[in-house]
């Protein structure tokens, strides 16, 4: 049953993606509404699939590389489609579900099996700190791939290649918008996320910071994004600077993530 | 001398203020904190030096890199960080909190020209009866509304959520508390650790440059147990402890399980499940021996380390025992001990022998049926202990950040005018935050006013 849900969301995500560059590729209103139905039944099925695993195991199911990579992919999908409602750019699916579908495709090499919880991940505090984590991490992500666009909307407009795929993507100052409203969210659940594992750290290993990779790079990340957002409030950080600026953050966020859970050791070290 | 004396002082100051800095900083500290992810932190130098050669070492032991978080120029980054957060906001928190405390009560031209959204309409009929209703519009809609009488025209003013434009500050000042906390701990609390090996109690415990700390009372372990998973995954260590006050219980202190996650808390100082161990000294395993096809039983009482010599000349002697054994072979369960038997004459041999499953030995063959009875061998718990008096202003720091992160970045400063003279009437509006969601709520509205 969860095998069944788990390949019906890639395929589905698989599908939502082929729609979504279809329409960038030749835009048409039919074909957009069926691209975003594709993609929310999706994750509806990602939902399902996730909460079905989580009656399973007993426990917030992102314990490991699999689980972890499915969740990361499930929030992309969630935060895309919140901006997507707000800010009605259907264009956004189109570099967000290929990233959505690749996550979800790696999460499949991982081993699949239910573990039980190890001591240390017996907490309440698992599902706040994992959950807020990843939403905060897809918050970046969405807000990198603003910034991406932005960055191949400004360089199409200084080579003043101002048709076909110009026209598709959305203005420079809507993408702006979307990547800063993409920092606001994502920075208040990266500070939640850091402060419920301060909190749990020292309930489990008696200190509430011990210089852990795992809580290093997460302040790295924080301190990115803090100089990124106070960057913002001189004027000349908006734009460009700050589109270059908010895809290293996501970088910085991958490593936090993904870096330091397979190449550094320590307490977070979940393979 | 001292123009140019008061010329340092401003332009330091500036330089304090500067948000420059603050993205110096930020990122600054970012780069550097990278060092001690890569440098293993806190090793021996004989650990660093099987990896780096010696002039390496030297060098980064100059630059602290082995201990880098508590290095001095860390510190002075984050010393500067906290100037620079406090001149940032002595600086900038007068002009915003005259805007909280003081509204702007009037919409003059100026501030009309300024504002992204406006809506004029007429007032027709009676002005004061109109005035009312516009007020009663306003208040139903926003809150309370505030009229001035200036230059012969009205001007009815309402605002929502003036104070959260001192949520950066309040951030700004959290990031100092947590950083108070964060002092305090290192000043008045440690960090250390004790092992208590069950039925004994302990009243010492050892930093981590193993110097002993003496507490005002001891601690005492009952009891230590691992359970595992199916799998033979632990599943959970838990501690027996009782807190002694003279050597005596205390009251309410008796008998608590201690596990991971759940540790225990005494006078400020609290006790972490972290490890454990064979205590090893005194451990004693019990055998019955016979011979296969008959005979009586033996009890044999075997010490760690000493080898027994059986009846028909052979030697008995514990290797390694385990009060699981589902850990290392999940198919089995219960205390297990690994046994050498030398027969006289023969190569010695090693196997496992099992209290909860003979069936094992039975299959096994050989002169003589070993069968197991279980250890009275003890078990030390590791306990974690640290003491934090400033863990409480850490958390409320954390609680005070979170308040201001919801503050300075889910709410919004939404303020409305309305100017009635002259049978005319301007209404505009501005939000701090977020003008594409004020728009709308300023078209809705303009759409309520219209069917006034």
């Amino acid at each position: 049953m969860n095998a069944i849900l788990f390949y019906s969301t890639i395929a589905v995500y698989l599908l939502a993606m082929i729609a979504y560059l279809a329409y960038l590729a030749k835009p048409s209103e039919s074909l957009g509404k069926n691209a975003r139905r594709l993609i929310t039944a999706g994750f509806i099925i990602h939902i399902v699939f996730t909460l079905d695993r989580y009656i399973e195991a007993g426990h917030t199911p992102i314990t490991n590389m699999h689980e972890s990579l499915s969740f990361f992919s499930m929030s992309v999908v969630g935060v895309f489609l919140f901006f997507e409602r707000r800010f009605k750019i259907l264009v956004l699916g189109s570099f967000v579900t290929p990233v959505a579908f690749l996550l979800l495709a790696i999460s499949a090499i991982f081993p699949t099996a239910l573990k039980p919880l190890n001591p240390a991940l017996q907490s309440k505090w698992l599902l706040v700190h994992t959950v807020v984590a990843f939403f905060g991490y897809a918050s970046f992500a969405v807000a990198a791939g603003a910034a991406a666009i932005y960055l191949i909307q400004e360089n199409l407009l200084k080579k003043k290649r101002l048709g076909g795929i110009f026209q598709r993507l959305p203005s420079l100052n809507t993408l702006d918008e979307i990547n800063y409203r993409c920092l606001t969210l994502g920075f208040p659940l990266l500070t939640v996320a850091i402060i419920s594992g301060a909190i749990w750290a020292e309930t489990a290993w008696g200190t509430y910071w011990s210089w852990d990779p795992k809580e290093t790079w997460s302040l790295i990340t924080w301190f990115i994004y803090a100089a990124l957002l106070h960057g913002r409030l001189t004027t000349g950080w908006r734009g460009k600077k700050a589109a270059i600026l908010s895809i290293i953050g996501f970088f910085v966020m991958l490593f936090t993530f993904l870096g330091v859970n397979l190449l550094m050791s320590g307490l977070h070290s979940y393979k | 001398m001292s123009t140019s004396k008061r010329g340092f002082v401003e332009s330091l100051w500036e330089f304090f203020c500067s948000l420059k800095l603050s993205i110096v900083l930020l990122i600054g500290l970012a780069l550097t904190s990278i060092i001690g992810t890569v440098v293993p932190q806190g090793n021996i130098p004989p650990e660093y030096l099987q990896t780096i050669s010696e002039a390496k070492f030297k060098l980064y032991q100059s630059l602290s890199f082995f201990d880098m978080y508590h290095s001095w120029w860390f510190m002075l980054l984050l010393y500067l960080l906290t100037v620079n957060l406090v001149a940032c906001s002595i600086k900038r928190l007068p002009r915003v909190w005259k805007m909280v405390s003081e509204p702007q009560l009037v919409m003059e031209d100026g501030l009309e020209k300024s504002l992204a959204n406006t809506y004029e309409f007429k007032v027709s009929g009676d002005e004061a009866a109109q005035k009312e209703k516009l007020k009663g519009f306003l208040r139903a809609e926003m809150g309370e509304p505030v009229v001035t009488e200036k230059d012969g025209a009205t001007h009815i003013f309402v605002q929502k959520n003036p104070w959260c434009r001192l949520g950066v500050y309040v951030v700004h000042l959290s990031i100092i508390v947590i950083f108070v906390g964060a002092l305090i701990g290192s000043f008045f609390g440690y960090k250390a650790f004790v092992n208590i090996v069950e039925g004994t109690s302990v009243d010492t415990v050892f930093t981590q440059k193993e110097k002993p700390i003496k507490l005002d009372f001891a601690v005492m372990c009952e009891n230590f147990s691992v359970s595992y998973y199916n799998t033979g995954a632990p599943k959970e260590f838990k501690s027996i402890l009782t807190v002694l006050e003279n050597g005596q219980p205390v009251k309410g202190y008796e008998k608590i399980p201690v596990i991971v996650n759940d540790p225990l808390t005494y006078k400020g100082i609290t006790f972490y499940q972290s490890s454990y161990g064979q205590a090893g000294e005194g451990a004693a395993y019990h055998f019955n021996l016979r011979r296969r096809g008959g005979g009586e039983a033996v009890h044999l009482d075997l010490k760690k380390g000493e080898a027994a010599t059986l009846p028909n000349g052979a030697k008995l002697e514990v290797l390694e025992s385990t009060q699981d054994v589902r850990q290392f072979m999940p198919e089995f369960s219960g205390p297990a001990a690994k046994v050498s038997l030398t027969s006289p004459g023969k190569a010695p041999e090693s196997f496992v022998v099992f209290k909860n499953h003979p069936e094992i030995e039975e299959q096994r063959g050989g002169d003589v049926f070993i069968q197991y009875l279980g250890a009275d061998e003890k078990l030390y718990t590791g306990l974690q202990v640290a003491k934090d008096p400033g863990v409480w202003v850490v958390w409320s720091g954390c609680a005070l950040m979170v308040i201001g992160i919801i503050m300075a970045f889910f709410m919004s400063h939404n303020r409305v005018w309305i100017r009635i003279s002259g049978g005319r009437a301007v209404m505009g509006g501005t939000a701090s935050k977020n003008p594409a969601a004020f728009e709308q709520k300023f078209e809705s509205l303009v759409e309520k006013l219209k069917k006034l």
